[in-house]
């Protein structure tokens, strides 16, 4: 089984596992890079989500296989420190709680707000829908979205 | 999300707040000063609430520490979890208001558990802050600033009353000088502990009542915060255990070839509660647990949902033990123009926590290292201990932050697995149950079966209420046979109900229970909230008069729901459809109304808006308990109209989000 090149965060890795491995697990396990979140294995949670080009996608059911050229985005690299808008707005709005589900929740939405600069409220739900938070800390992420939209 | 119309910051404590006078006697103050030069002080919080059956833990343990370094910085150890609810921001801001403490300066450590030092650990039933530390805590900040201003009174041989504090300085405004804390700290740590340390008048508090951005914000957004599941250790391998699906029964024997066969997984092997497959990683484990065949030696529990709440109805056409009595149910009912009866079910809920149940255990010949998202460091604590057949203090547990907790992560069954399998296994080994064994293998909120009759006079007034409940303990039987969390919010409740009798059975059965979000009140706001409206419908009354004039003794829960009313609009026109109703709880010392306005669609529930309006007493950070109040409905909702378990021949039907 020969290693399989991968590209995180800017950064290039080769990595040795079967080519059914989740993305998920390769970040977490074997890259070490902790901030993608485990929360369902069925890609009905959302926590997991990282970006691949750019594109949101459920990395706990992405085959590492599938990954193929495209660059892979995970919490870590959304920004070096912090300072992606999304971010700055889930600070401004103390959005999280427990936080567990937050690095899914903002890759969302960093991927959403890419695609569209100013989304509706219904953009909003319809773009975040699968992502699960059990705290409830949905009214301030929807308040979020639209701040960084407004200050991004 | 509306507030009341008086700031709740200057209501009266409520009553179950623990008077200052009851604490002098307890509070303990220590100081010592770190090799570094800073102030420690040790801070003692009496456990209001303690229910420990153990003797008395000797009483000047500290249960706080706090420390400023020679270069400013203040470090307050928090020793209570932290799942969302905000306890590593709040309990801090407390100190560092009566510090006057720069809160830039602030940061927080979290404490490992200790049988002792910290008082008890175990962070549930909404007592972090209300079960003792408010005082406490006020008195160490304000005894560690008099302690730092008699400092630099000593230092510039002026009246310590002729001193103030801001921010992390003293300053003498005469001559215009000023220190720094951490100038201050070494010379401070030398100076004896005030006994009665000057407490600000609460209209002086800079932090208190403020909502800055909570301290593990910016980890939460950046991916840095560690959770149990993050643990990483040289050497770690991974693990996923499969538990007995039929509740109560155990592993017979099991082929552990086929996962042995899945590349990545090193070891298969039976522990107590079922079979661990240790990996390379996570995935190759899960992978491993369903190659996995097992044969179960069941137990007789072969019980579905609709025959639980057979067994749990015919239970309640008999007398249950009394949990109140008021006046005399039966002559009150006899003597009513008209009854009303009612029966409500309530489901068993799963916790459903974000993060799946987890530990990470690295277990050693003579001593063991944990790491937990736990509610519970010392039961994790000893847990490990007994399992790995070390002493206790041998026994590291490291409190990591909780991907939510209500009450799930109080128990020790996942830190059990872990202790286990890295024992077995000679390796430190993070177990993360799969999202369908979390799902399956809960403490569940209780069902409940629950009886209400009322009467009611030829004038609509009420003149009798019995209310029977049938549900599993989760107390351990509690006083007199009746299980406090079954009857919460209906035994003790701020109505005052004429003839009022509320009794309880007690119901077993395989299926595991526990607490949940709220606890009691979860379901039983709900059932005599609606009885209630059941009334007053019965006697042509408004539901808010109605419940208002039973409301007599509770002028806070009159207040709120005053507000709620006002606030709502309630008994203004609605649009074609669409419908409001009201519901209070008295609950942990909160008082709170909610007002729904739904409809149906197409046979579905929409709810359209949710005025809440809650008195919960003295608040540290708005901007925390907005965010629990707001969560606490999207919950309620969620568990309403989505949550139900059902128990399908003696195991749970339900298997993931």
């Amino acid at each position: 089984m020969a290693p399989l090149p991968l590209t995180i965060n800017g950064r290039a890795h080769q990595v040795d596992v079967p080519p059914d491995t989740r993305l998920l697990w390769v970040l977490r396990d074997v890259v070490g890079l902790t901030g993608t979140k485990f929360g369902c294995g069925i890609a009905q949670c959302g926590a997991c989500t990282v970006h691949l080009d750019g594109e949101p996608v459920r990395s706990c059911v992405t085959p590492v296989s599938q990954v193929g050229a495209r660059r892979i985005t995970t919490i870590e690299g959304l920004s070096p420190d912090g300072s992606h808008p999304v971010q700055k707005a889930w600070v401004a709005e103390d959005v999280p709680q427990c936080g567990y589900c937050q690095s899914g929740q903002i890759m969302s939405a960093a991927a959403l707000l890419a695609a569209k600069r100013s989304p509706s409220d219904a953009d909003i739900d319809e773009a975040m829908a699968g992502n699960v938070c059990r705290c409830g800390t949905y009214d301030r992420i929807r308040r979020a979205i639209h701040r960084a939209a407004r200050e991004g | 999300m509306t507030a009341p119309t008086k700031p709740s910051n200057t209501s009266k404590p409520s009553a179950s707040a623990v008077s200052p006078a009851a604490l002098d006697r307890r509070d303990f103050l220590k100081v010592g000063a770190v090799a570094a030069g800073g102030l420690v002080l040790a801070i003692y919080v009496p456990e209001a609430r303690a229910r420990s059956t153990a003797a008395p833990a000797a009483p000047f343990q500290p249960n706080v520490f706090l420390r400023i370094d020679p270069n400013g910085d203040v470090i307050i150890t928090v020793a209570r979890s932290d799942m969302g609810q905000g306890v590593r921001t709040a309990l801090p801001m407390i100190v560092a208001d009566e510090l006057d403490a720069d809160w830039g300066r602030v940061t927080v450590v979290q404490a490992d558990a200790h049988p002792n030092q910290y008082g008890r650990m175990m962070t549930v039933g909404s007592t972090s802050v209300r079960g003792g530390a408010w005082m406490p805590l006020r008195r160490a900040g304000a005894a560690a600033r008099e302690m730092l201003v008699a400092a630099a009174a000593a230092r510039w041989s002026v009246g310590a009353a002729s001193l103030r504090t801001e921010n992390g300085r003293v300053i003498h405004d005469a001559s215009r000088r000023s220190l720094g804390y951490g100038e201050l700290a070494e010379a401070a740590a030398a100076l004896p502990v005030p006994g009665q340390p000057r407490l600000k008048d609460p209209s002086a508090f800079r932090i208190i009542g403020t909502s800055p951005p909570q301290l593990d914000t910016h980890d939460k957004v950046t991916g840095r915060a560690s959770y149990g599941v993050d643990a990483r250790l040289p050497g770690m391998l991974f693990a996923t255990v499969v538990h007995p699906p039929v509740f109560g029964s155990t592993v017979r024997s099991f082929d552990a070839s086929p996962a042995r066969a899945v590349p990545g997984v090193r070891h298969v092997v039976q522990i107590s509660q079922g079979v661990a497959v240790v990996a390379d990683n996570t995935w190759a484990a899960m992978q491993g647990a369903r190659a996995l065949t097992i044969e179960y030696a069941n137990t007789d529990f072969t019980m579905s949902t609709p025959d639980i709440f057979r067994s749990f109805a015919a239970m309640a056409e008999r007398a249950g033990v009394e949990a109140r009595r008021e006046g005399n149910f039966a002559s009150g009912l006899a003597g009513a123009a008209r009854r009303v009866e009612a029966t409500y079910e309530a489901p068993y809920l799963a916790h459903a926590t974000m993060e799946p149940m987890n530990c990470t255990a690295d277990v050693r010949a003579d001593r063991v290292e944990i790491w937990a998202p736990t509610q519970n460091p010392q039961g994790t604590q000893q847990t490990a201990a007994r399992l790995a057949g070390v002493p206790a203090e041998r026994v590291t547990v490291h409190v990591t932050l909780l991907g939510c907790g209500w009450g799930r992560r109080s128990r020790t069954d996942f830190v059990e697995d872990a202790v286990e399998t890295s024992k077995a296994v000679g390796a430190p080994v993070q177990v993360l149950w799969t999202r369908e064994e979390d799902m399956q293998h809960d403490y569940y909120r209780p069902a409940a079966h629950v009886r209400l009759q009322g009467g009611l006079d030829a004038s609509g007034k009420l003149t009798a209420l019995g209310v029977r409940v049938v549900a599993q303990p989760i107390s351990g039987g509690g006083r007199g046979g009746v299980d406090g969390p079954a009857v919460a919010s209906i035994a003790d409740t701020p109505y005052a109900f004429p003839n009022y009798l509320v009794e309880y059975h007690r119901a077993d059965n395989a299926v595991p229970v526990g607490y949940w979000r709220s606890v009691g009140p979860s379901q039983n706001c709900f059932i005599l909230e609606s009885f209630i409206d059941e009334l007053a419908h019965a006697a042509g009354r408004d539901p808010v008069q109605f419940r208002r004039e039973l409301l007599a003794g509770d002028a806070r829960m009159r207040h709120v729901l005053d507000v709620a009313a006002e606030r709502s609009g309630w008994g203004s026109p609605l649009p074609a459809g669409r419908a409001r109703g009201i519901a209070l709880v008295d609950d942990k010392g909160g008082r709170v109304a909610e007002v729904a306005e739904v409809s149906l669609e197409n046979g579905q529930v929409r709810v359209h808006k949710v005025i809440c309006v809650a008195d919960c007493g003295q608040i540290i950070h708005p901007g925390i308990v907005e965010a629990q109040l707001t969560g606490s409905i999207v919950a309620g909702l969620t568990a309403a109209l989505y949550g139900e378990i059902t128990i399908e021949r003696g195991r749970v039907k339900q298997t993931n989000f």
